[in-house]
């Protein structure tokens, strides 16, 4: 049984190749922001089922790899979450979504609304107690998003602050993190995606949106423009784009495919 | 000296305390096993259906199934284990039996060997990046994933061989050498057998890592949900599956329970059957 | 030695397996080198020795510490592998001494169950369980000491299986020689079955620590990623592979080949720190 063993494993390494042949096919990649990959995915799936001949291919690794990508032509298109910056004015973006920002406390946490001076105050490290701010005495744990993060660029450009200013005892990666965070530590104040947060409240767990400067954080405020705190999901491309590629564009912001965003608990651009 | 009588009672206290010491860190186990599973059916157990074990991944994994997702984790843990386990134990095998240690060859590659375990996994995804997909030219492939987790596991097989062989009784290499046996012949009949089951443990363990491993994966085998054709096609880990439905998909916790209580039921058959396997084998050459 | 033909064909190809096994990891550090260069030659090697913080986007102030960093990964090893390497070893004992036959088995089992828990479960039971335990004694709740024992959970089953797997290993005829003795249980197991197994059990805590400097997933959930050197196990602390972690994906390249300059310079430290411990192992008398 030992000799034949290494041919029967041949053979059936051989035989998972034996699929390799694929007819000639259309293909749009797309690659970048772990946040909007899910989404992507499910429309291309849709865009799929309607467009025969056409394949989607989805990865992540991050927004700046979708800039690298979209830049060096191994993308169709680069998925990022925030706006483009000034040295990256080669790139067109395209706009779908946006994800409103908010700030979440523990649903034990008295305090429901911050003014924007107050956040700064919190997350400066002036402000160290929720006692000052009308809460019990006890020490906040601030918690902020790592470097780099759209989440923490908006929050920053909201405060005016430098990334060098925050005095975080936390520091986060994903939205789920933050939440779970909070969740965990009923003194802890975090800002994560109004969606999200929106959605886990509604799901029981013991976190609440407050307001800031007085605006109710939801998602049709986003939409209407009166909430402050936001950033854009957004697809890049670099140059021309095939005729296909556009296509996926309008599918992404046509109305009938807005529920595709909503079920993600994005606002979407279509409305 | 001490009198027979408390000497006895000192014997019996030592084993008294050793046994328990070693059963609280059993039992520690347990609890928190215990822990994580008892969360995982909580949230999972009502999400997990023949549907979800065999249907398509829709709406970002929360509802359909991860069917295409189980094929692509096993190709991937396959091709893993086809890739790393040759050059796992032929480098024990050549370190035991070829070379003497302490010499600058054997130290040297035991040196690369050990080095290799503690790149981190984020690292390794990186370099399977750059290296199977890009240079390569593999792509975003179950292959590159399956090639880069043989890379994370080769130290693990290499050593749990080593430590089988050299713990082999001592008087098995010279018997055979005065029957007259080659080295290649004492090596397949009677060395790889007899260390059959430390062989078998290292491989356990692979398995087990290849199976939760999460960095290496996201950026080489990549994120699709599609059914692959070949390894030559993207396609996510079961692991990569959980994370994404963790951490990036609002309401994924039931599905991704789900994903996960399927994935410590895939490492339960495949080490069950690894090890009847393993008994059989053994049986022909100890009988 | 007297090789025959066949012996001959053997150790070449054994050899060609072993030269293959040991030079993966300088393709993999040849990677690291080629990423960092560009930081390399931007000078930023002093920055990320004597800066003090950690704020590589700050537009103000940029600052790039690593060695809070390099702290962090040594102490919550450290503290991962004195939690499991005792318990685990023990844990061993008592598997191949204690349980009978059936147990034994089933021990076995949830072992390898828990060895292949995906790193993001183990980083959400962190996060859901035993941060909020730690926060009742001390906020944060996620610190050094949570990184520390969830660490020490992932790496347990690798140490219990390898030293149960040495325990097995120990030759019947030195056990039946100890009973016959008269030698207690605890007596032949410390005396004759640890020592004996030693080289099995060293190895499988070295792999185990190992793998303990390079987890990523779990670790970033639970450490709290402060970038400072902590002053006790409850104070928050960010080890090198999180902070790749957490920012490899939205990182500038300049960003970007400093992150892959903290990964090189860990690997080396690491598998210095490796190297010594192996060292040590082969001057206690083993084999290595």
């Amino acid at each position: 049984m030992m000799k034949s063993a290494p041919l029967l494993i041949g053979l059936s390494v051989l035989s998972l190749f034996s699929g390799c042949s694929r007819e000639k096919r259309e293909i749009i990649i797309l690659t970048g922001s772990s946040t909007v990959a899910p989404v992507v995915t499910d429309a291309a799936k849709r865009f799929e089922a309607t467009h025969p001949g056409v394949r989607i291919e989805v990865q992540t690794g991050g927004s700046s790899r979708g800039i690298a990508d979209a830049l060096s032509g191994l993308a169709t298109f680069g998925m990022i979450s925030r706006d483009l910056k000034a040295d990256e004015s080669e790139l067109t973006a395209h706009r779908f979504a946006i994800d409103g920002v908010g700030i979440i406390l523990h649903q034990t946490n008295p305090v429901t609304d911050f003014s924007r001076q107050q956040l700064i105050d919190i997350y400066t490290g002036k402000v160290t107690n929720w006692k000052e701010l009308g809460g019990p005495d006890a020490k906040i744990t601030v918690a902020s998003k790592a470097e780099g993060r759209a989440t923490l660029e908006v929050f920053l450009g909201y405060t005016g602050l430098d990334s060098a200013d925050i005095k975080a005892g936390v520091i986060v990666g994903e939205n789920q993190q933050a939440i779970k965070t909070v969740v965990a530590d009923p003194n802890a104040i975090a800002y994560v995606s109004i969606g999200a947060a929106a959605s886990e409240a509604a799901g029981g767990t013991p976190i609440k949106l407050v307001r800031c400067d007085g605006i109710e954080p939801t998602n049709e405020n986003v939409a209407a423009g009166k909430f402050p705190i936001m950033r854009p999901l957004q697809l890049v491309s670099h140059g021309e784009i095939p005729a296909t590629a556009r296509d996926f564009l309008d599918f992404l912001t046509a109305p009938e495919n807005a529920d595709l965003i909503e079920s993600h608990l994005y606002v979407s651009l279509s409305k | 000296m001490k009198s027979p009588v408390s000497r006895r009672n000192h014997r019996r206290f030592s084993d008294l305390a050793c046994g328990i010491v070693g059963a609280v860190a059993a039992s520690l186990t347990l609890v928190v096993l215990g822990c994580i599973v008892w969360d995982l059916l909580r949230l999972g157990l009502p999400h997990l259906s023949w549907l979800f074990l065999t249907g398509e991944v829709a709406d970002g994994g929360r509802s359909g199934g991860i069917g295409p997702v189980l094929v692509s984790t096993v190709m991937i843990v396959v091709i893993a284990l086809a890739v790393a386990i040759p050059p796992g134990v032929g480098c024990a095998l050549w370190l035991s039996e070829f070379v003497r240690p302490g010499t600058v060859p054997a130290r040297a590659i035991t040196g690369g060997v050990d080095l290799l375990a503690s790149v981190p996994s984020i690292v390794f995804g990186l370099f399977g990046m750059a290296f199977f997909a890009q240079v390569l030219g593999l792509g975003f492939s179950i292959l590159s994933g399956g090639l880069t987790l043989a890379c994370m596991i080769l130290p693990l097989l290499v050593r749990t061989t080593l430590t089988a062989l050299q713990s082999l009784p001592v008087d098995l290499r010279p018997s055979a050498a005065a029957l007259g046996l080659t080295q290649t012949t004492t090596i397949r009949k009677i060395l790889l057998p007899a260390a059959l089951p430390g062989i078998l443990v290292g491989v356990t363990i692979g398995v087990a890592r290849s199976l939760s491993e999460t960095a290496a994966l996201i950026f080489t085998s990549g994120y699709a949900t599609r059914w692959p054709d070949s390894p030559g096609d993207s396609g996510r880990a079961l692991s990569v599956h959980i994370y994404d439905l963790a951490m990036n998909i609002p309401n994924g916790a039931a599905a991704a329970s789900a994903s996960a209580l399927v994935l410590l039921l895939m490492i339960l058959v495949i080490n069950s059957f690894a090890s009847f396997l393993a008994e059989r084998w053994l049986r022909r050459y100890h009988s | 030695m007297f090789l025959s033909r066949s012996d001959r064909i053997l150790r070449g190809a054994l050899v060609m397996l072993a030269l293959l096994s040991g030079s993966v990891v300088l393709l993999i550090v040849w990677f690291l080198v080629a990423g960092a260069l560009p930081a390399l030659r931007d000078g930023y090697l002093p920055r990320l020795l004597f800066d003090e913080h950690w704020q590589p986007g700050s537009a103000r102030d940029p600052q790039f510490a690593l060695m809070p960093m390099l702290a962090a990964s040594v102490l919550v090893t450290a503290l991962a592998a004195l939690l499991a390497a005792p318990l685990g070893i023990a844990g061993a004992v008592f598997h191949r001494f204690y349980l009978p036959k059936r147990l034994a088995v089933w021990n076995q089992r949830m072992l390898e169950l828990l060895a292949g828990v995906p790193s993001i479960v183990f980083g959400f039971w962190g996060l859901t369980v035993l941060v909020p335990l730690i926060n009742r004694l001390h906020p944060p709740g996620q610190s050094l000491l949570a990184a520390g024992i969830v660490l020490a959970l992932m790496i347990l089953p690798t140490i219990a299986l390898t030293s149960q797997s040495a325990l097995r290993s120990v030759p019947e005829s030195q056990l039946l020689a100890a009973a016959g003795l008269g030698m207690g249980r605890f007596a032949t197991v410390f005396h004759i079955a640890l020592p004996s197994a030693r080289s099995g059990i060293g190895s499988g805590v070295l792999l185990a620590i190992a793998r303990a400097v390079g987890e990523t997933m779990a670790v970033v959930m639970v450490c709290g990623n402060i970038a400072k050197f902590p002053g006790s196990v409850f104070d928050p602390v960010r080890p090198v592979t999180a902070t790749i972690a957490l920012e490899m994906g939205y990182a500038s390249s300049s960003h970007k080949a400093l992150l892959y300059l903290a990964g090189l310079i860990l690997v080396l430290v690491t598998g210095a720190l490796t190297g010594w411990l192996a060292f040590g192992k082969r001057n206690a008398g083993e084999v290595s």
